[in-house]
C-alpha cells in the first residue's frame, strides 16, 4: 500500500476534522498522564455503572445455594459470597450505588456550600460572622460523626445518606469558597453592577459565581472521592444503604468479616474497588486543580 | 436650564482605628440638566465618596452619609428605599469608573454585560436588548459591533472596555452620568479620544456629566463649572474659564501654578504646593489648608471660611480672597 501524502493541508484538514473538545482532551492527558489515568479509571466506572445490567454475568441479588462461598473460578470470577451471590456481579451493581451517592452528594454539598460561602462574602460584616461562625459548628465534629449524626435523625436510606454525606461537605466548600469571594468583592466590576441597580441576588449568582467555579470544580471533584470512601463507611456501619442493595461499603460488613480468613476474596475486591475509585478521583481532582489554576497554567 | 442634581451639605464619614474621617464635610454643589460639572481636587480629598454618596454605595458599615440631601429632580435620593434606589441606579443616574481593565465582569461577555441593565430597566426583551447594545457599541465607536457581543472583556483594549463602560453607562438612557476618574488609568492618547467621546455623546444626547478628576487639563476642556475640593470641602466654585483665568483661593493657585505648560516660557522649577494633605481625623478648627498656605493671616487659624460669592458664578472660601485678587493684579 502507498503511504498516504503527508502534506501540510492534510495535516490541517486532520486537524481541522478533530473536534475541539476532543483536543482538549488529548492535551489535558498530554499534560497530566495521572489525570488522565484518573479519568480513565472514572470513565470506567461509570461505564461499569450505565451498562451494569449488559456486564454483569449474574443478577447481583440472586443467591445460588449451590456455589456458596466458592473461590474465584471461571464461573465465578471474583467467587461468590455467603449466600451464593457472584461477587463481580455485586461489584459492578456497586459501582452505580457509589457513583449515585458519590455524585449526589458531592453536587448537593458542593452547591449548598458555595451558595453560603459567596453569599456571606457579598455581605461582609455581620452576617459573615454569623455565618462563619455557624460552619466553625459544623467543623468541630469530625465528617464521620456528622454523618452518622444526620442519619440517626432522618434515618437510613439512599437519599438521607446523600444528605448525611453532603453535610460535612458544606461548611468546607463554604470556607474555601468565600475565601476566594473575599477577593471577587473588592473587584470593582462587582461594584458596578451595584452602580447599575442590580439585586443582591443577581450579583451573588450572575457575577460573582461564575467568578469563583474553578474552587467549586475542584472541591467538587475532591469531594467526589470522599463522598464514596464515607458512603462505605456508613454502608459497613449498617447506616448506609441498606442489604440487599449491592454496595462496596456493605460487602464488607457482616459474613466478610465473618469469613474473612477461609473467604477472604469476599472482602478483598469490594475493599480494591473502594480504593481505585478514589484513587481515580483523587488523581484526576488534584490534575484539575492544576490545569485550572492560573498560576500553573503558563508552565 | 433645570437644577438637575442638587447636593446640600452633605456629609460622609468613615469609621477607622484612626478616629472618625470626615471624608465629604458639608458640601453643596449642583449639576444642571445637560452641563458638565468638574469636582477637581488631589487624592483624598473626598471627589470619590462624594460620588458614591449620589449612589448611596458608601460601603457600610465602617462608611456613613451622616446628613445633607441629595435632590435628584426634587427627590431626596437619601430618603429612598434601597428598593427604589436600585431603580435610580444605571437607570436615572449612571457611573463610569476609573478602572475599566477590572470594571467589566471577565466571565460575562460583552453582550450579556450590556444587555443585563436594558433587561432589568428598560423591561426590554433579549432581542430588543441585543439590537440596542449593537446601537450602543457602534455610538462609541467599537468597530463590527455585532461580532464584539459574543466577545469578552479580555479581547478589548484598555481604550475599547472604556468605551464599553461608557456605552454601559448610556444603555437606559441616564440623565446624569458620574464619572469617576474615567482617565486615570488609560494611555495619554487614548484619554484625549475617550474625553472626546465621552463630550460629544453628553452634548448630541442631553445627558449631564460630573468627572472627578485631579487633572486640570481635562477641567480645562471638558467641563462647563468646576468645584475644588480640599479636605472634604469645596474651596472654590467657579466656571472652568474664570477659574483659569482668576483663581481666588490659594489652593486653586497653588495647583494651577504646579502644572507644566507648554505655552509658557520654561521656567526651572514648578512651584509645588509644600507640605502634606492634612489629617482628616484631626482636622485643624480653622482652614484646613491654612498650614500649607502662603497667604495665612491669624484668623485663618481660628475659625474656618465659608464658601463665599465674589461676583456671579464664582465662590472662595478664603478670607484672604480680596488680598489674593489685589495682589495678582499688581
Amino acid at each position: 500500500m502507498a503511504a498516504a501524502p503527508q502534506t501540510i493541508e492534510d495535516l490541517a484538514r486532520a486537524e481541522a476534522r478533530r473536534p475541539r473538545w476532543l483536543a482538549v482532551i488529548l492535551d489535558f492527558a498530554r499534560q497530566r498522564p495521572l489525570g488522565a489515568v484518573g479519568a480513565a479509571i472514572i470513565v470506567f466506572m461509570a461505564l461499569l455503572a450505565a451498562g451494569a445490567g449488559l456486564v454483569a454475568p449474574y443478577d447481583p441479588l440472586a443467591n445460588d445455594y449451590a456455589a456458596m462461598l466458592s473461590a474465584p473460578s471461571a464461573a465465578h470470577w471474583l467467587g461468590t459470597d455467603s449466600f451464593g451471590r457472584d461477587l463481580l456481579s455485586r461489584v459492578i451493581f456497586g459501582s452505580r450505588t457509589a457513583l449515585m451517592v458519590g455524585l449526589g452528594a458531592s453536587l448537593l454539598g458542593a452547591t449548598i456550600g458555595s451558595a453560603i460561602g459567596v453569599t456571606s462574602a457579598y455581605f461582609a460584616g455581620r452576617v459573615d460572622l454569623l455565618v462563619q461562625r455557624v460552619m466553625d459548628i459544623f467543623f468541630a465534629f469530625p465528617v464521620i460523626v456528622l454523618a452518622l449524626a444526620v442519619v440517626a435523625i432522618l434515618g437510613t436510606g439512599a437519599g438521607n445518606v446523600i444528605l448525611a454525606i453532603a453535610t460535612p461537605m458544606v461548611p468546607r466548600c463554604a470556607r474555601v469558597v468565600r475565601s476566594s469571594a473575599l477577593a471577587i468583592r473588592e473587584m470593582p466590576y462587582v461594584d458596578a453592577a451595584r452602580a447599575s441597580g442590580f439585586g443582591h441576588a443577581r450579583i451573588i449568582l450572575r457575577h460573582m459565581l461564575p467568578n469563583v467555579m474553578a474552587p467549586i470544580l475542584i472541591m467538587a471533584t475532591a469531594f467526589l472521592g470522599e463522598a464514596i470512601l464515607l458512603e462505605a463507611s456508613l454502608s459497613f456501619l449498617g447506616l448506609g444503604v441498606q442489604e440487599p442493595t449491592a454496595a462496596w461499603g456493605l460487602m464488607l460488613r457482616g459474613a466478610a468479616v465473618e469469613f474473612a480468613e477461609s473467604a477472604p476474596w469476599m472482602a478483598i475486591f469490594p475493599g480494591l474497588a473502594i480504593s481505585l475509585a478514589v484513587f481515580g478521583f483523587n488523581l484526576f481532582g488534584d490534575s484539575l486543580r492544576d490545569a485550572l489554576d492560573p498560576r500553573l497554567r503558563t508552565q | 436650564m433645570a437644577t438637575l442634581l442638587e447636593v446640600r451639605n452633605l456629609k460622609t464619614s468613615f469609621l477607622s482605628a484612626a478616629g472618625t474621617v470626615r471624608a465629604v464635610d458639608g458640601v453643596s454643589w449642583d449639576v444642571e440638566a445637560g452641563e458638565t460639572v468638574a469636582l477637581v481636587g488631589e487624592s483624598g480629598c473626598g471627589k470619590s465618596v462624594s460620588a458614591l454618596s449620589i449612589m448611596r454605595l458608601v460601603a457600610e458599615p465602617a462608611g456613613r452619609i451622616e446628613g445633607g440631601e441629595i435632590l435628584y429632580k426634587g427627590r431626596d435620593l437619601l430618603k429612598l428605599s434601597e428598593e427604589e434606589m436600585r431603580a435610580v441606579r444605571g437607570r436615572d443616574i449612571a457611573m463610569i469608573f476609573q478602572e475599566p481593565m477590572t470594571s467589566l465582569n471577565p466571565v460575562l461577555s460583552i453582550g450579556r454585560q450590556l444587555t443585563e441593565g436594558l433587561e432589568i430597566h428598560m423591561k426590554m426583551n433579549p432581542a430588543q436588548a441585543r439590537a440596542r447594545a449593537i446601537e450602543l457599541l457602534a455610538m462609541v465607536g467599537i468597530p463590527d459591533p455585532e461580532r464584539r457581543l459574543a466577545q469578552y472583556p479580555h479581547h478589548f483594549s484598555g481604550g475599547m472596555r472604556q468605551r464599553m463602560m461608557i456605552a454601559m453607562a448610556l444603555a437606559c438612557n441616564p440623565s446624569l452620568i458620574l464619572a469617576d476618574e474615567p482617565t486615570t488609568a488609560l494611555d495619554v492618547t487614548i484619554q484625549a479620544q475617550i474625553l472626546e467621546l465621552m463630550r460629544d455623546l453628553a452634548r448630541r444626547l442631553g445627558v449631564a456629566m460630573l468627572i472627578i478628576t485631579h487633572n486640570l487639563g481635562v477641567v480645562a476642556r471638558y467641563a462647563d463649572r468646576v468645584n475644588v475640593m480640599y479636605a472634604g470641602r469645596i474651596i472654590e466654585r467657579a466656571r472652568a474659564g474664570e477659574l483659569y483665568a482668576n483663581p481666588r483661593h490659594p489652593y486653586t493657585l497653588g495647583l494651577l501654578r504646579s502644572v507644566p505648560r507648554l505655552d509658557e516660557p520654561r521656567r526651572a522649577r514648578l512651584d509645588p504646593i509644600e507640605g502634606q494633605p492634612p489629617d482628616l481625623t484631626r482636622l485643624p478648627p480653622g482652614c484646613s489648608f491654612a498650614p500649607r498656605c502662603t497667604y495665612r493671616v491669624e484668623r485663618c487659624t481660628e475659625s474656618a471660611p465659608p464658601l463665599a460669592a465674589l461676583g456671579a458664578e464664582h465662590c472662595s472660601a478664603c478670607w484672604e480672597a480680596q488680598r489674593l485678587v489685589r495682589e495678582r493684579a499688581a
